[in-house]
């Protein structure tokens, strides 16, 4: 039977078991959405942006496995998706953008509403697509989940022209495909694996240093066992956090520019690194001429152009990080380091994270009451001191619970990816940890929140400032803090030097009265003995969004701190160190 | 140091923007890129020669070869292979000397394509060095108009194995 390009989508949906799709509508995609109107299984989320759709759509991925699905328009709807894209792009997310596109005889005439899609989102997808024949509809659409949700997972963008998504054609949606420059290897090499057992034997300071490639092949479990019956010492990048138990006896924390002491003396001192799913990122590494003097690497990731891009490895291991650690388990035998685990130990107690306590509301201390109140929540974070806060003081205790933009650093990122876990995760807490700064950046998504119902907790961290900018700005600009006070005034002198004074107005943005306006629930929270009490009471709403607008003393810093250009030995401690 | 490589990809639209696209995007020098549909239409190869350290090129390497589009990446450097240019030459040529530029297009085995009152098109195929020489030796001439083709590769011996 014929049917149309919009039907065979529908079919495609359902066939690759999409439940939830975000989306915005516009002309050249309403025969899409025309089709989900009848299609009670598909539930579509109006967000109020593009960008929002696809960072929902990245959180539903990062908290579920599954994935993300978005639909937008041709034109500005398409181009509003880009930071989306980059951002799940750099961060290993599956996502599939099917974007609408001017009829095929109007494209390259500058039509209305087009663009270039396809060029303009090429280097920030794995892949994407024309479709400019109705009968390669089917294929290309199972090609793009299938390499989405693959090998290195990533997003896919199908760019659908008006007049394919009309035009009928009888055909059914292939259940097999094949691509031949795709192979990935899942694999590892079982000589290498070998080789990784015996380099730990004689290794007399290891470490596990993790990353994001642990959530994604589901290797946390099969990790915590290599971990417990080796003992050897784990680090953790931003994106590997969740992957152990945060407060695990072998666990040192996360490493890198704000990495903790434990985590970035042990990568100086390690004489093997055994990497798992990271990228050896510029961020974790630091100078890299001083970045593990000592140690032999070895590197297990699923994308081969990973490897020893940083730094120099010796033993490569391409494969998914499941299956290489399940076959590495049996060749493994508790390590012989008690000397280098009470080294670690002594680092991991001697230095501990500061903890500043004052009259004011310290951020730490809002983190950490959001830990112990909601202890298995998902915690999805935007860009700044809070997102730096939320790794370093939330007791993380299950894989796929801490959402952050990691490679990119997207402000805006946070709370469409609260909505996202949300939906994929009904019965779990979701938590925004937010900047006053970030929140601003997709804060129409209360609507979306409200529209659908969704507890999710908000946390701003308001510091009045955009504050992890300001902290750089404290220590290598002498405190000029240009262009990152957000109250600033017309009334406030020319060079202010940051010393709050009459001209200061506090609550630039009434976030109460605007979760309030949005149909949300609003508190503020300027004491430290109120934070619990309001947690407690936001985490009874069953069906609305909770702005909470924690008022933090405005000029708190994220400790250690690795000045830009230095060793991660060579961290800044903060005040009282 | 110079590397050939040559791969395999997907006939398919935009391919060509995906490989120019990866080497502006992550800044690797590309000297020259040529491509053309090979017996099987719905595969075409491409040469390409590009400049920079091993760690670079296996950079490279690994990043063409993540292209979903491409199905098959070669560095052709160290491998026994034939490598070939083409080259349209246009010149100054004086009725006086044509002869000596008879003379060394014979020795070079290139072809006069056109003689005009006060120009000639020669054409010249071989390795990019002996290009080179080439069109060193006809500098003297005034080069009005110089067309290269860019490098294609082909390893000897060995053949193909059907993907
Ligand atoms: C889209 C985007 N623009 C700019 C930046 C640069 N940036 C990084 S952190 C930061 C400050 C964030 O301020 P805020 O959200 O208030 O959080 P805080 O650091 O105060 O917790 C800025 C501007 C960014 N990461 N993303």
């Amino acid at each position: 039977m014929k049917k149309t390009g919009a039907k065979l989508i529908i079919e495609a949906m359902k066939k690759e078991g999409v439940e939830v799709i975000f989306g915005y509508p516009g002309g050249s995609v309403i025969p899409i959405f025309d089709e989900l109107y009848h299609e009670p299984s598909i539930h579509v989320v109006l967000t109020r942006h593009e960008q929002g759709a696809v960072h929902a759509a990245d959180g539903y991925a990062r908290s579920t496995g599954k994935t993300g699905v978005c639909l937008v328009t041709s034109g500005p709807g398409a181009t509003n998706t880009i930071t989306g894209l980059a951002t799940a792009n750099f961060d290993s997310v599956p996502i599939v953008l099917l974007t609408g596109q001017v009829i095929r005889p109007m494209i390259g005439n500058d039509a209305f509403q087009e663009a270039d899609m396809v060029g303009i989102s090429r280097p920030v997808t794995k892949h994407n697509y024309l479709v400019n024949d109705r009968a390669h509809l089917g294929q290309t659409l199972k090609e793009a989940f299938f390499i989405a949700n693959s090998g290195r997972p990533g997003p896919v963008v199908v760019d659908l022209p008006k007049d394919v998504v009309n035009e009928q054609l009888d055909d059914e949606y292939p259940e097999t495909i094949s691509i031949r420059g795709y192979n990935p290897v899942y694999v590892g090499h079982a000589g290498q694996i070998k080789k990784i057992a015996e380099a730990i034997k004689v290794s007399k300071k290891p470490v596990f240093y993790i990353g994001g490639g642990i959530h994604i092949s589901g290797a946390s479990e099969i990790f915590r066992k290599v971990v417990e019956k080796t003992k050897i010492p784990t680090i953790s990048s931003l994106m590997g956090i969740g992957a152990i138990r945060s407060d695990h006896p072998l666990y040192l924390g996360m490493v890198g520019m704000h990495g903790t002491y434990a985590s970035n003396m042990a990568m100086t001192e390690t004489d093997l690194i055994i990497g798992i799913g990271t990228r050896f990122d510029d961020r974790v590494t630091g100078d890299l001429g001083k970045f593990a003097p000592h140690a032999k690497i070895i590197h297990i990731d699923i994308d081969p152009a990973t490897i020893a891009r940083n730094v120099t490895v010796e033993i490569p291991i391409v494969g998914d990080a499941r299956q290489v650690l399940e076959k590495l388990m049996p060749l493994l035998h508790p390590a012989d380091i008690d000397e280098w685990r009470e080294i670690v130990s002594g680092w991991k107690k001697d230095y501990p994270l500061p903890d500043e306590e004052g009259k004011e509301i310290m951020p730490q201390r809002v983190v950490k009451e959001i830990s112990e109140i909601f202890p298995e929540a998902i915690i999805t974070t935007e860009v700044g001191q809070n997102q730096m806060f939320a790794a370093l003081y939330y007791n993380f205790t299950k894989p796929r619970t801490f959402l952050t933009s990691g490679g990119l650093g997207t402000m805006g990122y946070g709370f469409p990816a609260a909505i996202g876990a949300q939906m994929g995760n009904r019965n779990k807490k979701v938590i925004d940890i937010a900047g006053d700064g970030s929140i601003q950046m997709n804060i129409q998504e209360l609507a979306t929140a409200v529209q659908e119902g969704l507890p999710v907790i908000v946390a701003i961290l308001n510091n009045g400032y955009l504050g992890m900018v300001r902290q750089w700005q404290q220590i290598f600009k002498n405190s000029r803090y240009a262009a990152t006070c957000l109250m600033r005034r017309p009334e406030c002198p020319f060079h202010c030097e940051g010393k709050a004074g009459s001209w200061c107005h506090l609550y630039t943005v009434d976030f109460v009265k605007l979760a309030d306006a949005y149909g949300a629930v609003g508190m503020r929270v300027t004491k430290p003995e109120e934070i619990k009490p309001a947690l407690e009471e936001a985490g009874k709403s069953k069906d609305k969004p909770v702005f909470i607008d924690f008022i933090i003393a405005r000029e708190s810093n994220v400790f250690p701190m690795v000045p830009p250009g230095a060793g991660i030995n060579e961290m800044l401690l903060g005040k009282e160190k | 140091m110079k590397h050939t490589f040559y791969l395999l990809v997907e006939n398919h639209q935009g391919v060509l923007a995906r490989i120019a696209g990866l080497f502006s995007g992550r800044g690797y020098n590309l000297e020259s890129l040529t491509v053309g549909v090979t017996s099987d239409p719905t595969v075409s190869r491409i040469t390409l020669v590009c400049i920079g350290d091993d760690m670079i090129m296996e950079q490279i390497k690994k990043q063409l070869n993540k292209i979903v589009d491409v199905i098959k990446v070669v560095d052709i450097t160290y491998l026994p292979s034939v490598n070939r240019e083409l080259s349209l030459i246009k010149i100054n040529a004086k009725s006086s000397q044509r002869g000596e530029i008879f003379q060394i297009a014979d020795v070079f085995r290139a072809k006069i394509l056109d003689v005009g009152q006060s120009t000639m098109i020669l054409e010249i195929t071989g390795t990019s060095e002996k290009i080179d020489d080439f069109i060193a030796l006809l500098s003297p001439y005034t080069i009005i108009e110089l067309a290269r083709s860019g490098l294609v590769s082909m390893e000897r011996g060995k053949k193909l194995k059907k993907e």
